[in-house]
């Protein structure tokens, strides 16, 4: 092996490592940002590489459309009504496949301690994982609305869904980057997962299966308004609590 | 440069940690030995900040834990067992994406000093997940100097390295002591810990047993000193 280079002198960024306090704010500010956006960059190469978690989600998904497809033989009238609740079933299963997959990458090589040792607010590390847990739940929903469209004769290119199902992806997502962080630090991660997942976003699930069958209905806007004003205040209050307490859930 | 007193850490009702008290001074480079079970990595956990102290007080650069644990975390390098690294990244990925983590100026540059100290200018492109272990280990090590940190702390770095892996990671260790960075290391290998530390104290039962400078014994010393203590326990 060759002789190991001598390590260069301090570079200027441990120089510039103690700022003047009255530029502290920003560049704290700058830093949360930063570190979002490393982790969700992070994410999206890793899983342009691997393409595990995105084919898991979707081969799962398009397995759940299509076998409710053969189980349920659905005149046109009937199609409509249980759309809502297929393509929520569908998106919350895929969906914990997708968020044990993230975190367990996290932990398999101990890189969920390298996150924690970076010198960021840990909820940066949350809005990171959070944020590329959304993407990827939304492009498998963005592939599988097509495929139900066409496998089900049902029309759902529909603002109104598209705003329910960003919604309830929100919730769902910012509940369960939470408790997969802490489900991945036991031995049973893949069921603990749902266990403690599912009880928690009913009030969501509930909330968007409603909202996206009015929509799908036609049902009149005040009575789909109820269901949408629960799924945003449900996307508030637990990103909020979310962010609270992810740095005592992921602390040893 | 960091200063322990009287730590304690419990995990339910087993109690790892037992008044610990540790100091190192700027520059030193303490090996901290010990038998399997002794509290080695739970103590570098906590002083990592990846675990909270149960008692006691312990501060690194002035900064105490765990309620300054972003400023010390800006000043520390860890090399654990694991590599902290992402298999589905490039090695110039892997430390880009720290880089960024850690606010590491002139990005580009640094990633490509940090490479070519750790020998792996050449496998840059390659995914981490084709490396050996000995390559992760050292990629690791890059990633843990990366932001050029004041205090090291390695947690058995030595372990299933080849003696190829061994000869660079000591290189390394030679040079960010000789730079005047303070590094404390847990091992089992006594020979290695001998050659490269300034002082050895031995952990033992989650306390400090016994502890000695490297003038005040020889180096093929260390093994005698080792056994009395561990038998004295």
């Amino acid at each position: 092996m060759s002789e190991i280079p001598v390590l260069q002198e301090p570079s200027q960024a441990v120089a510039d490592r103690k700022p003047a306090p009255r530029r502290a704010a920003g560049i704290a500010h700058a830093g949360f940002l930063r570190a979002l956006w490393a982790i969700v960059w992070k994410d999206l190469a890793a899983e342009m590489r691997s393409r595990e978690l995105l084919s898991a989600m979707l081969v799962f998904a398009l397995l759940v459309i299509i076998i409710f497809n053969f189980a349920l033989e659905l005149d046109a009238r009937t199609r409509y009504s249980v759309t809502s609740g297929v393509l929520w079933v569908t998106f919350a299963f895929a969906g914990t496949l997708g968020l044990n997959r993230s975190m367990s990458m996290e932990k398999d090589r101990g890189c969920l301690d390298g996150l924690l040792l970076a010198p960021v607010d840990r909820s940066a590390i949350y809005f990171g994982k959070s944020v590329g847990n959304l993407i990827f739940m939304l492009v498998v929903e963005a592939i599988v609305l097509p495929v139900y469209s066409v496998l089900y004769n049902v029309n759902l290119f529909n603002p109104g869904l598209i705003l329910v199902i960003l919604l309830g992806s929100i919730g769902y997502v910012a509940v369960g980057t939470l408790l997969s962080s802490m489900a991945v630090q036991t031995r049973t991660r893949d069921i603990l997962l749902p266990i403690l997942l599912f009880p928690v976003i009913i009030p969501a699930l509930i909330a968007a299966v409603k909202a996206s069958a009015g929509f799908l209905q036609g049902i009149p806007m005040d009575e789909i308004t109820p269901w949408l004003n629960l799924l945003i205040v449900y996307d508030i209050v637990f990103t909020a609590v979310s962010f609270m307490v992810f740095d005592y859930i992921v602390e040893e | 440069m960091i200063q322990v007193c009287k730590l304690v850490k419990r995990f339910g009702l087993k109690t790892v940690l037992l008044g610990l008290d540790f100091e190192v001074q700027e520059g030193e480079f303490v090996a901290l030995l010990g038998p399997n079970g002794a509290g080695k990595t739970t103590f570098l956990r906590i002083l990592s900040s990846l675990s909270r102290p149960g008692l006691g007080e312990v501060r690194i650069a002035g900064y105490r834990l765990p309620h300054q644990a972003a400023a010390v975390r800006r000043i520390l390098g860890v090399v654990s067992h694991q590599p902290l690294l992402y298999g589905d990244l490039t090695a110039e990925e892997n430390l880009q994406f720290y880089g960024r983590m850690y606010g590491v100026s002139r990005l580009e540059q640094r990633v490509a000093e940090v490479l070519e100290i750790v020998g792996l200018a050449t496998r840059r492109r390659d995914l981490v997940r084709t490396f050996s272990r000995g390559m992760q280990q050292r990629l690791a090590i890059g990633r843990a100097v990366l932001h050029d940190p004041e205090v090291m702390l390695f947690d058995e770095p030595h372990t299933g390295l080849d003696q190829d892996a061994c000869v660079m990671l000591d290189n390394v260790l030679r040079e960010v002591a000789a730079r005047g960075r303070t590094v404390v290391m847990t091992s089992h290998d006594l020979a290695r810990a001998a050659d490269l530390a300034s002082r050895f104290d031995i952990l033992s039962r989650g306390q400090i047993i016994a502890s000695a400078g490297r003038s005040e014994m020889e180096p093929d010393q260390l093994l005698a000193f080792y056994r009395q203590a561990i038998s004295a326990a």
